[in-house]
């Protein structure tokens, strides 16, 4: 397969970036779209320029590290997959593919296609947790019922995996997909319920503070989440914020 | 030669923690807050250490080369986690957990850690619980379990194909409660490239800035590596990118010592290599053994045909086919251990049966599991006389609920219906049991130095049970190094803080520098990924699934020669003050370069077959793996004498009091 | 302001004062329908309205105060939203996840209030002046001839026609939306949306039909 990728390279944060443009032959379906842009970097290297910087580490959809905009969607063509989960037998031969990096304020470029999702570990810290001591001192596991519709949809917002493209998908760079869906995890189990009300409003406002934008609920986040999770989360976040706020 | 001390306490086993966690020094909570502690690695033991030593009142820095602390790979830890709850009341305890792991491991691991891991291992359950961790649960609201390999009891406790992911959320949230409250700093994109020894003791770490490529300097009064194994010392393996051995073996170089090198676990079921370009393995999880059959044909003719696509899997005909695993083992079959499981898939493919291109390649079929599960399916929803068809749809429907994901997964990587045509399956490079040796404290030879999680060699002997791993790294890290951290500490209260103005920090750092310095000005012509699939080849060809004698010392006089090569021709494009990921792997296939002949060499000293470690020389006539107990029940400690190729070897041997030395059989 | 300090509290007061207009959008479209029913019933209704102190002088502010409410709000939140992203994507397919009409609420907004304001000219501002500043008598048969009076230039009627149209886009996101905002996603929600999308398109096509029969009916007589 023979394309033309179109890159966005930056040389650091400061830096101003633009697009750059390289031609690729030689591009096996088999391969995954990081696995192309190795074939790409390792051509670079022996060109003596610098290679393209991007994010990645475990190549299976699960760590969320990797990004990318391709072709206008972050993660590529494909549902449900993440940028390491793409294969190449998605494109056809003599495409051309645009690579940009993940936009939004909150995501500040670091170098290339590399972003720096710091903001999302800060609305983590803000109140995404239960405060139970890990003495394992607790009472046994089994003590407490939980029916298993609802530990079901507590798994299925919990299985969000930090990526950011619900941001980079939403045309208002909004990170209530990601909130809500930490916000949901505890607020349908037990175990969440008794901190719900300062958790919500903590991360709502640590969401705001960090420059992401206003949803609304174009649904493209659900669509383009490799993890498919689902805008209800947004609505019961949105119910718990009602209600804190009411609560005080 | 020297016998090491593991500092296992006194008395009967199963009392061996209980009276060590009394015994121990305490540290008084106004003191902790005078203590600093550095732990480098946050996946599940590093993240759950972290938290647990900031929650008692330490000072903690955390240190991760990747963006957040949750993306440590334990996040892809697919199956599950074991623990001796026996919530079926299918006869399990905390001493059949215990038995199950020591014989898994072979009889290569220490008893006392293995016990001691039993036992915490169902509190680790009731604390991820009482954290939020969505585990999957039964009609009735309580805790599901499922079985995994090499074990007859269901003591698994999981979240779909995600419970590794879960876990670490736990810990991760954990964490940043911590964070939240000031106690845990965390350095995200920071690697540790070296540690500082201060009077004989760790006192710091040396860590650049993966941003601005600054060399920084950290001091505490003990240092934790967390940093997981290194199984991408053969380029291919199921790790992450980024997993690496560098932190480990830096403390190697500075006095730890490292155990059991060659115990490798390489997993049966992943998606096979598609070319040269590849750059990771897949796992498919254990789990699927549970319903999938592992098969390939009986005839050579049929497996060319295969081969080259004029005969399709389906089509070819029952008898026609091997069930090797059903045949060899017939009391646990398709759930044998991991090592033995991927031998015998090897031991085919090598026989010439292997059903893709490459001739590497098994079937995994689960096409039995679907007509048995549509047909109980159609019984419970009362449909008479139900057609093939109505079975096999009923019956898919059953395992996507099981294995959705999984088979999501498979399709996407491999483009074919696992569903309609069985999965094709081959061994990869998965886990290390070896690792920085450590005492019961899970300190390492160097004081203040403590090790956990798969970057220890503690528990698993020479092979790893599936649904292990991330019960040690949580129990480690929750349960086990929070105490016995206590213990070291409690001598360092009227220490205050250290400085790094010293001269051991000036050395330790210009160590670090002058070996990036040497990388980035190398001007060589060939990239880092050259030399690390070169290291790979060799890794993967003379020291993977089974090794020899020959193999083994070709492999060692390779590694040394390319090492030599990766120093004189690497190219490090770019500079040291920058984002620069060639620097960063060059820096850790370095460490590789040196690991890999350590590997070797223990290899090639352990002269018997056991758990991951498979020498050619030693299988009985039917193939399988002849241990040497009377010469090689002992751990094999390696000491850095200036030279992988110079390592000291030291034993701790190994003691079977509680259970009785067998051969392990799963006929 | 304090209550809308927060993302999530702006987007329910968008939602609450959004779905506000929904109803007197309905109650407005039932007495004008009256108009091409039955002329009297219409002029009855239109005195009421024009003439009740209730609706005069409480609601109607609320309903000028709503209407203003919703537009400076929805043009803080955009001015907000450019910012989230500074820099924008070279290429960027929204259509391929969302809708061009949940992507596009503030063009089809805009042109909204650009319609309100003719709206307003040609029907609000005469009956203020007509009741409060010349102080015309009370007439309660004006209403009808006046309503058929404006649908006379097609021109006027093509720009009310257009305005209906984009406010079909602006209600098919809106109001199914503004569920969402407050909360309201359950197994209900499928048949909610049925609803909305139904009242999106039929009540704007109603105010076009209404004004297309005004119109055309003149050119016959």
């Amino acid at each position: 397969m023979k394309l033309t990728l179109k890159i966005w390279r930056q040389k650091s944060a400061q830096a101003k970036g633009s697009m750059q443009t390289y031609p690729i032959d030689g591009i096996d379906g088999d391969m995954s779209f990081l696995e192309m842009l190795d074939v790409l970097n390792t051509q670079l290297i022996d060109r003596g320029e610098e290679p393209v910087v991007f994010d990645h580490d475990c190549r299976e959809g699960i760590c969320g590290t990797c990004s990318l905009q391709i072709n206008g969607e972050p993660h590529g063509p494909d549902r449900l997959i993440t940028t390491c989960q793409l294969h190449m037998r998605k494109f056809n031969d003599g495409d051309t593919i645009v690579i940009e990096p993940f936009r939004a304020k909150a995501f500040p470029v670091i170098k290339d296609l590399m972003v720096d999702r710091s903001s999302f570990d800060r609305i983590q810290q803000a109140g995404g947790y239960v405060s139970v001591n890990t003495s394992g001192n607790t009472i046994d596991a089994n003590a407490i019922p939980i029916e298993k519709d609802k530990a079901d949809e507590a798994f299925n917002a919990a299985a969000c995996i930090g990526c950011g493209a619900c941001v980079a998908a939403c045309k208002n760079a909004s990170a209530m997909l990601f909130t809500a869906a930490k916000v949901s995890q505890f607020a349908l189990l037990p175990q969440g319920r008794v901190e719900a009300t300062r958790r919500v409003l903590n991360m709502v406002e640590q969401m705001d503070k960090e420059g992401f934008g206003n949803c609304t609920n174009t649904g493209a986040c659900e669509v383009e989440c490799p993890k498919g999770i689902s805008l209800e989360n947004i609505a019961r976040m949105n119910r718990e914020y009602l209600a804190a706020s009411l609560r005080g | 030669m020297s016998n090491l001390n593991s500092k296992v306490p006194s008395g009967p086993l199963s009392e061996k923690w209980t009276k060590h966690k009394n015994d121990i020094n305490l540290v008084n909570p106004a003191n902790k807050r005078n203590i600093d502690v550095i732990v480098v690695g946050t996946g599940l033991a590093g993240g759950s250490a972290a938290a647990t030593l900031a929650e008692l009142g330490y000072n903690v820095k955390t240190f991760c080369y990747q963006d957040s602390p949750r993306r440590a790979h334990s996040i892809a830890a697919q199956g599950g986690i074991n623990a001796a709850k026996n919530y079926q009341g299918d006869g399990d305890s905390t001493y059949r957990l215990f038995y199950d792991t020591v014989k898994g491991g072979d009889y290569r691991s220490r008893e006392a850690n293995v016990y001691r891991l039993a036992e915490v291992s169902a509190n680790i359950i009731d604390q991820c619980v009482a954290q939020g961790v969505p585990f999957a649960r039964e009609y009735g609201g309580l805790l599901d379990n499922r079985s995994f390999g090499g074990v007859l009891v269901s003591r698994t406790f999981y979240a779909k194909g995600q419970t590794g992911q879960q876990l670490l959320l736990g810990a991760y949230s954990a964490m940043n409660r911590q964070i939240n409250r000031g106690k845990i700093k965390p350095f995200n994109r920071h690697e540790m490239l070296d540690l500082v020894i201060v009077d004989g003791k760790a006192r710091g770490i040396i860590a650049r800035d993966m941003v601005t490529g600054e060399l920084e300097r950290h001091s505490a009064h003990a240092v934790v590596i967390a940093t997981g194994g290194y199984g991408n010392v053969f380029y291919l393996s199921t790790n992450a990118m980024g997993s690496n051995v560098t932190a480990s073996w830096k403390i190697h170089k500075r006095g730890a010592y490292f155990a059991n090198p060659c115990y490798t676990q390489i997993h049966p079921t992943c998606i096979p290599v598609s070319g040269d370009h590849q750059s990771k393995l897949t796992l498919m999880s254990e789990s699927l053994r549970n319903d999938g059959r592992i098969w390939v044909p009986k005839k050579h003719e049929d497996a060319e045909a295969i081969r080259n696509g004029t005969l399709k899997p389906v089509d070819l005909k029952e008898e026609d086919r091997d069930y090797y695993l059903e045949r060899r083992y017939p009391s646990f079959g398709n759930l044998v251990p991991r090592d033995v499981a991927s031998r015998a898939a090897k031991e085919r493919c090598d026989a010439g049966f292997g059903v893709n291109k490459t001739g590497e390649a098994v079937f995994l079929d689960f096409a039995s599991a679907i007509m048995r599960y549509g047909k109980e399916a159609a019984a419970v929803q009362h449909i008479e006389d139900p057609s093939e068809e109505t079975i096999r749809e009923l019956g898919e429907k059953v395992i996507e609920t099981k294995y959705g994901n999984l088979f999501q997964m498979y399709e996407k990587i491999v483009d074919a219906n696992p569903y309609k045509t069985p999965m094709m399956i081959y061994p990869a490079v998965h886990y290390t049991m070896g690792g920085v040796w450590v005492d019961y404290n899970l300190e390492t030879t160097i004081p203040g130095c403590y090790c956990a999680g798969e970057a220890n060699f503690s528990d698993h002997g020479a092979n790893r049970l599936g649904a292990s791993a991330l019960m040690q790294g949580l129990a480690d890290g929750y349960f086990v190094l929070p105490y016995t951290i206590g213990d070291y500490l409690a001598d360092d209260i009227r220490t205050g803080p250290i400085p790094t103005n010293s001269a051991e920090f000036d050395a330790a750092e210009k160590n670090v520098k002058d070996q990036i310095d040497a990388l980035v000005n190398n001007n060589g012509t060939k990239s880092v990924d050259y030399f690390h699939k070169k290291l790979g080849k060799i890794m993967w060809n003379n020291v993977g699934m089974s090794r020899n004698a020959k193999g083994l010392e070709e492999a060692i006089a390779a590694i040394r020669e390319l090492r030599e090569a990766f120093w004189k021709d690497v190219r490090v494009p770019g500079a040291a003050n920058e984002v620069n990921p060639e620097l960063e792997k060059a820096m850790r296939v370095a460490d590789f370069l040196e690991l890999g002949e350590l590997f070797a060499i223990d290899a090639l000293h352990r002269n018997e077959s056991c758990g991951g470690h498979f020498r050619e020389e030693y299988q009985t006539e039917e193939g399988e793996a002849m241990r040497d107990d009377e010469n090689f029940t002992y751990v094999a400690a390696w000491e850095y004498k200036g030279d992988p190729g110079k390592a000291v070897l030291h034993k701790e041997d190994l003691e079977f009091k509680d259970i009785q030395v067998k051969t392990r059989s799963y006929k | 302001m304090g209550l809308l300090k927060s993302s999530v509290a702006r987007k329910v007061a968008m939602a609450l004062s959004g779905l506000f207009l929904v109803f007197f959008l309905g109650q407005h479209f039932v007495i004008n329908l009256s108009s091409v029913v039955d002329p009297d019933t219409f002029n009855s209704w239109s005195h009421f309205m024009g003439t009740n102190g209730l609706i005069q002088f409480v609601l109607q502010p609320i309903l000028i105060f709503g209407v203003i409410f919703h537009f400076v709000l929805g043009f803080r939140l955009e001015l907000q939203n450019n910012k989230a992203r500074a820099i924008r994507y070279k290429s960027y397919k929204g259509q391929l996840s969302s809708s061009w009409a949940s992507r596009n609420m503030l063009i089809t907004g805009v042109v909204i209030l650009a319609f309100l304001g003719l709206h307003f000219y040609d029907f609000w501002v005469p009956e203020i002046v007509h009741k409060y500043i010349e102080s015309h008598p009370a007439d309660a048969e004006r209403y009808f001839p006046e309503l058929v009076h404006k649908f006379e230039s097609p021109v006027r009627v093509g720009l009310y026609c257009l305005a209906f149209v984009l406010l079909i886009f602006h209600l098919w996101h809106g109001f199914s939306s503004a569920f969402q905002s407050v909360g309201f996603n359950n197994k209900y929600s499928r048949g909610l949306k049925g609803f909305t999308r139904l009242y999106a398109v039929l009540i704007p096509l109603g105010f076009v039909f209404i004004a297309l029969y005004h119109h055309f009916n003149q050119l016959h007589h």
